[in-house]
């Protein structure tokens, strides 16, 4: 039988990896997917708990959290359009228009 | 043999989000996040939430990472050179560090909790689709209709975002913005 916490910990270590692809890559696709891996990882936990806590809250809060996630990626990927049809780039560091 | 499962399960996925963020060429980095998507489905499966799995495949491998796809066809992106300064080190060894005794701490927790009121027998009866469906059309019914109308919002914004911008006739001024 497989503890609690060991989903807890690869739920951990994939929200970790997820951070860190956010904070270092400066492709504007990329730190999307590294998003979705973060909501991955979130919904792991969510689905763990609801386990083995015998409650069936986790796995409904664990669907509105992919829905989120495809209106955020549908929207994401719409501003990254706007901005590469302006600028050619999809470098995030050059994205500073409404920086002043 | 739930162990074993559970160990390539998990094990895969992480792998594959490493491969996420380090790999160079975005479409490669793409496939690593369907790799990451279908193994975290697996341990869905594993923890007896046989509908979260469907809707995983189905809605984050079937339809969400197409339309990354698509997105990354379409601005037909060079790989970038990586910004990973050797500086960075020093942020990162110390991160890690704290993230080992943070898991080192998860891993002895036992994480005892007040029970609910669907254990997994409960479920396994009438199948998790019929307790899921029960649960959130009589408790949840208000968060469903709020991410019924986000939705609707999110489409709606995504289409205004990505529209052409029509010139004015006569008029510069719609296109000297681009």
């Amino acid at each position: 039988m497989v503890p609690l916490s060991a989903y807890v910990a690869v739920s951990a270590i994939l929200f970790m990896t997820g951070l860190l692809g956010v904070l270092v890559r400066r492709n504007f696709i990329i730190v999307l997917m590294s998003v979705e891996i973060m909501l991955n990882a979130a919904n792991i936990n969510l689905v763990a708990f609801s386990h083995y806590l015998e409650s069936m809250a986790g796995q409904l809060i664990a669907l509105f959290v992919i829905a989120i996630a495809a209106g955020e990626a549908a929207v994401g990927l719409a501003i990254i359009i706007v901005v590469f049809r302006g600028k050619i780039s999809t470098n995030v560091d050059e994205m500073n228009l409404l920086k002043w | 043999m739930i162990v074993i499962f559970f160990v390539y399960f998990s094990l895969v996925s992480i792998l594959a989000g490493v491969l996420t963020v380090a790999l160079k060429n975005p479409v490669h980095c793409g496939l690593a996040l369907l790799a990451v998507l279908l193994h975290v489905s697996g341990l869905f499966v594993l923890l007896n939430a046989e509908f979260l799995w469907a809707v995983q495949v189905i809605v984050y491998a079937g339809a969400i990472l197409v339309l990354y796809l698509f997105v990354l066809m379409l601005l037909n992106l060079k790989t970038d050179e990586r910004y990973f300064h050797s500086s960075y080190m020093y942020f990162i060894a110390p991160a890690v560090a704290g993230a080992c005794y943070v898991l080192f701490l998860l891993l002895r927790s036992p994480y005892e909790g007040l029970k609910g009121d669907s254990p997994a027998t409960a479920v396994l009866k009438d199948g998790d689709t019929y307790a899921v469906g029960i649960k959130m059309f009589s408790d949840h019914l208000l968060q469903f209709e709020i991410v019924g109308v986000f939705l609707l919002g999110a489409v709606i914004g995504a289409i205004v975002l990505a529209k052409t911008p029509r010139p004015i006739d006569g008029d510069d001024a719609g296109r000297s913005g681009r």
